[in-house]
């Protein structure tokens, strides 16, 4: 699920067989010289190397010299195949395709604020630690850090690229195949650095589609009376000073989007998964889960509480 | 032309008529001596037209002074909470200052958190049905860092905006005060 040997997009692919033929040549030449020091122990036992190296013959002389230049020749020959074949992947790599679906990807402690781009502001999409795109099509990501440096790594699609605060570096994929890929941050960024994943989720063109579709249709508000009192609890307390939900007054922009919030399988950066039960807990006490998380312990009642986890639950 | 009796016929009419209008003037009615609307059940915080009142204090330290952690919480949070919106980074703006030593409720921590948690006179709203009691005390921590009134170890050492003066951490120490207003605005 998180690993660079199960490529799912060419870019991935090219980064792994690199990995291979590093680790296989690098291996085979390990191998050779472990072997070959094995074979000079063993050869040279009971002789004084001191002697042995005042009175070389010339003949032994210009054997080693032949080897030392052997193995010089051999290792840069190798290096720079290497270098070559390793340029020509960050080649590929960096060779952004014209057109390309356009993702903002930004990273919080402890979280990542996703936003999907489009000329009409009404389709802009504003989801959480949850990236959705189609197979088939390039991808390109916007990486910017809101806060300190984190490193978006989702080695199934590609490699890892750092988000510098104040600064957007860029990386694309075409995934190729369909699946729901592990990604981590990379980079220290404070105490929840483990726990700040997230997930891309690469489906099929269609299917792609009509999730953005829904996703830039904010959910109705409810109507019947409970959870008409769970949406004014999220709004009349410390909730909607950091959360937006599309449709609604809550429009801040500290936390994550909620506006789908049950359209994802997981909460708190993929820290838990999105159950009702998960969700009281959380709500209960954030820091419980995740030490050190931005997000407070609301002091609810046990009703409120429950009516606001009704409420958030028909966030679909 | 008109004969003299029709003239005064319509005349007549036209004055009817007109009478008519008299009729639908009704005399608004002022109910003086009534019963007086009451006010809604439900009321929320409420800030005066001048500034004050300000609460006497002789606290000295708020429970997070001294915690560098919470000051720097605090400090995000006052990005977050976009207090820099009204009180640009410390500097003053829309909002008074908050690096200087003029205080209008007083620089203890007790008053620096009732300014926070009801809201002041002039634009500052309301924060204790939004934030919590300790995210309010990481405020205040941050708030007093900035004119040098916590300790010198746990103030921040650095900040992320441009700033008119050097970093919290080396401000020189100050010492409280109370409020800046005329004794007959502070009550106790």
């Amino acid at each position: 699920m998180h690993s660079l040997f199960d490529p799912a997009s060419p870019q991935a692919r090219a980064v792994a067989s690199l990995w291979w033929w590093m680790a296989g040549v690098g291996g085979v030449i390990w191998l050779g010289v472990a072997a070959l020091a094995v074979y000079a122990a063993v050869r040279g036992r009971g002789t004084r190397a001191a002697d042995d190296l005042m009175h070389i013959p010339a003949e032994s002389h210009r054997r080693i010299e032949h080897v030392v230049t052997a193995g010089v020749v051999i290792t840069v020959l190798i290096l720079a195949g290497f270098l070559t074949y390793d340029f020509s992947v960050g080649r590929l790599l960096a060779q952004h395709p014209q057109r390309a679906l356009t993702i903002d990807v930004t990273g919080h402690q402890w979280w990542w604020e996703v936003l999907y781009e489009d000329p009409d502001p009404s389709k802009r999409i504003g989801t959480a630690n949850e990236i959705h795109v189609p197979v088939g099509e390039p991808v390109q990501f916007k990486l910017r850090a809101a806060d300190v440096i984190h490193s978006y790594w989702a080695p199934n699609l590609n490699g890892k690229r750092d988000l510098i605060p104040g600064y957007v570096s860029t990386l694309w994929f075409k995934a190729d195949t369909a699946g729901v890929y592990r990604g981590q941050c990379a980079e220290f960024c404070g105490l929840q650095h483990a726990g700040m994943a997230f997930y891309i989720i690469a489906e099929p063109k269609v299917k792609f589609a009509a999730w953005l579709a829904a996703g830039s249709t904010p959910p109705d508000p409810p109507t019947d009376p409970a959870l008409r009192y769970g949406m004014r609890v999220f709004m009349s307390s410390g909730c909607a000073v950091c959360h937006s939900i599309g449709g609604t007054d809550a429009r801040a922009t500290v936390g994550p989007d909620l506006t789908h919030l049950k359209s994802r399988s997981s909460i708190a950066a993929g820290m838990l998964s999105n159950t009702r039960a998960n969700l009281t807990r959380w709500i209960e006490n954030p820091a419980a889960i995740k030490p050190g998380v931005r997000m407070p312990a609301v002091p609810f009642s046990p009703a409120d509480r429950e009516a606001l986890v009704s409420y958030l639950e028909t966030l679909k | 032309m008109m004969s003299a009796s029709k003239r005064s016929a319509v005349r007549c009419v036209v004055l009817v008529l007109t009478s008519c209008v008299a009729l639908a003037c009704e005399r608004e009615d002022r109910r003086l001596n009534s019963q007086q609307p009451r006010a809604p059940s439900q009321f929320v915080s409420q800030v005066s037209l001048q500034p004050g009142p300000t609460i006497v204090s002789d606290t000295v330290e708020g429970p997070y002074d001294d915690d560098a952690y919470r000051t720097t919480e605090g400090q995000v949070l006052f990005e977050q909470m976009n207090c820099s919106g009204c009180h640009a980074n410390g500097g003053g703006g829309m909002g008074p200052a908050l690096m200087d030593d003029e205080w209008i409720y007083g620089s203890r921590p007790d008053q620096i958190f009732a300014s926070i948690a009801e809201g002041r006179s002039n634009g500052m709203p309301t924060w204790k049905y939004r934030l919590n009691d300790q995210q309010i005390w990481e405020l205040v921590a941050y708030v007093r860092s900035l004119s040098g009134l916590t300790p010198k170890g746990a103030r921040p050492s650095r900040e992320d905006h441009m700033m008119v003066k050097p970093a919290p951490s080396q401000t020189p120490n100050a010492k409280p005060k109370n409020s800046g207003l005329p004794g007959a605005a502070i009550r106790p």
